[in-house]
């Protein structure tokens, strides 16, 4: 075991993981994380706590994850590039695990011309890539990146994000090839709608040899809307929505169109659990945590396993 | 080459309003190029800045004149004489020449009529891009001749990131292309993609303070 954790060990005795997420409130609202967080007790093994997500001010991550630990949900800490330079990181790094977080996710972060401080200095003094290899020097070789010698080790589970649809689409597999050689445990996907894509993707990745390495969790979002559907076709960068998708929305009742939505991650759902390459899905129910029990029980992941 | 642009009038009166007799000095150098603080630049400045100044009741004296360039002391000499007799400078070089003014004339207030924005090239006539970030490691070399620190938003040096649009704009911009994305294309076209395939190393920054700087051949010549 590297870390430990509840998601590390469920993985590692071969089950199909599930994962989920919550965005910390835009202020100091404790009720508002323990609300989504009661949600999703029992029905994932781990949840992510976002980290100003979309540059947006938000309470930090760290802090909504031990607010997570609390109620009994393993937080997954999501840390960016933008907002902080190495030393921080690392302090912050053993911080969370001081206070017993062991999962860690390595992003580079939203743009901050994207938040609600659009002019603010942008950091990224390490990127991604650097960062997932700082987080496994100090939990492998016990040390900082600056060399010296840490004083217990924190022993993070260490993930990292890919998005299977960026352009140039080649690049992709490469991408992720330097994650996993940074000392990314697992992944977590960006949003799947374009499953030709996906299935393309996780093939590549196999024949590299890459998912004998690292466990990919598919990311997931059911579409609440047509609205929805199209806003992220055309509005988020790194997002590939195809028209099958927004047309099979369009062909069902107005008010069984969220159902719909259900259905179709249900579908992507069972199509992961047979797909070679792919370890489990990751949730991102985007401010529909309380739709989180009900997708669950569709999907038939549950119960979860106690490991 | 570095880019400046002019401040707005506005600004700039608000720095000079109070002297009575103040000296607007250009720059022969960058800046002249770059269309912001020439001859004609200085002239023009100084024509609008007069008229906005007599409207709100000053009655300023507003001389213009030129130097080679505001950056090397060797151009300064016909200034020395001239500055006395202002209560004020304006200079319209950039951050750098603003400053060895101000470093010159210790006792004269010097003001900065431009603000200095980039080191860039020329697209066209009077259409300038940012190209370099002055980094102190120059990457360009595995890099296809395409900066990543100025050109990538976030800096990357392991991109690109998730957020490149299908069309190969950034995500921050629709309109600027993302540098990683042409970063990829040039050198596969080249043959070269075994250069970003591995893992690049943070870096370590050589910009945080101050730098100078004396070439190999002169070392002696400033020694001790
Ligand atoms: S890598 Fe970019 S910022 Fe650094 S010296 Fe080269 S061109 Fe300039
Ligand atoms: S889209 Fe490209 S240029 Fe923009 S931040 Fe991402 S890697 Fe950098």
């Amino acid at each position: 075991m590297k870390a430990g954790s509840n998601l590390e060990k469920v993985l590692k005795a071969g089950h199909f993981a599930f994962t989920g997420e919550v965005g910390p409130p835009r202020g100091a609202n404790v009720e508002a994380i323990r609300k989504k967080a009661g949600f999703l007790k029992g029905m994932v093994d781990m949840a992510n706590m976002t980290d100003n997500q979309t540059a947006m001010v938000r309470m930090s991550s760290w802090a909504g994850s031990l607010i997570l630990l609390q109620e009994g949900i393993e937080p997954n800490y999501q840390m960016v590039c933008r907002d902080r330079n190495r030393i921080a990181m690392q302090s912050d790094i053993l911080g969370a695990y001081a206070h017993g977080i062991r999962n860690i996710l390595c992003l580079s972060g939203d743009h901050q011309q994207f938040g609600d401080h659009p002019k603010a200095k942008g950091v990224y003094d390490i990127d991604s890539i650097q960062l997932i290899s700082v987080v496994k020097k100090m939990r492998d070789e016990e040390t900082f990146l600056g060399g010296d010698t840490l004083d217990v080790a924190p022993r993070m589970f260490i993930g990292a994000a890919a998005n299977p649809f960026g352009v140039p689409f080649e690049w992709r597999v490469h991408r992720l090839a330097k994650k996993v050689a940074a000392g990314a445990d697992f992944i977590q996907t960006q949003c799947i709608f374009n499953m030709a894509r996906m299935r393309e993707w996780v093939h590549q990745a196999n024949d590299m040899g890459l998912t004998e390495k690292v466990y990919i969790l598919a990311g997931v979002t059911p579409m609440k809307s047509i609205g929805m559907a199209k806003y992220m076709k055309s509005n988020v960068p790194g997002i590939d929505v195809p028209d099958e998708i927004i047309t099979r929305l369009q062909g069902v009742e107005k008010k069984l169109v969220a159902d719909e939505g259900i259905k179709i991650a249900c579908e992507q759902i069972e199509e992961f659990k047979e797909m070679k390459g792919v370890a489990g899905v990751h949730l991102m129910p985007i401010e529909w945590e309380h739709r989180v029990p009900e997708i669950a029980e569709r999907a038939k992941v549950l119960p979860r396993p106690q490991v | 080459m570095i880019i400046a642009e002019r401040k707005p009038l506005d600004e700039i009166k608000e720095m000079v309003k109070d002297y009575r007799k103040v000296l607007n000095v250009g720059c022969g150098g960058c800046t002249s190029i770059c269309l912001a603080g020439g001859q004609k630049e200085v002239m023009i400045l100084n024509r609008d800045l007069k008229e906005q100044l007599l409207g709100e009741g000053y009655s300023p004296v507003l001389d213009g004149f030129v130097i080679e360039r505001q950056c090397n002391y060797d151009f300064f000499d016909e200034l020395d004489n001239m500055v006395g007799g202002y209560d004020a400078v304006l200079s319209m070089a950039c951050g750098v020449g603003v400053q060895f003014m101000a470093e010159r004339y210790p006792e004269t207030p010097v003001f900065p009529a431009l603000n200095t924005v980039f080191c860039g090239a020329d697209r066209n006539i009077g259409w300038f891009e940012e190209n370099c970030r002055t980094c102190g490691e120059c990457v360009l070399a595995e890099t296809g001749g395409i900066c990543p620190v100025t050109r990538c938003a976030k800096g990357l040096f392991n991109g690109p990131c998730g957020g490149t649009r299908l069309d190969g704009t950034c995500e921050v911009d629709k309109d600027t292309p993302c540098a990683w994305y042409e970063i990829y294309h040039r050198l596969q076209a080249q043959g070269r993609l075994g250069n970003i395939l591995t893992v690049k190393p943070p870096r370590q920054w050589q910009n945080q303070t101050r730098r100078s700087l004396v070439q190999e051949d002169y070392k002696q010549r400033y020694a001790g």
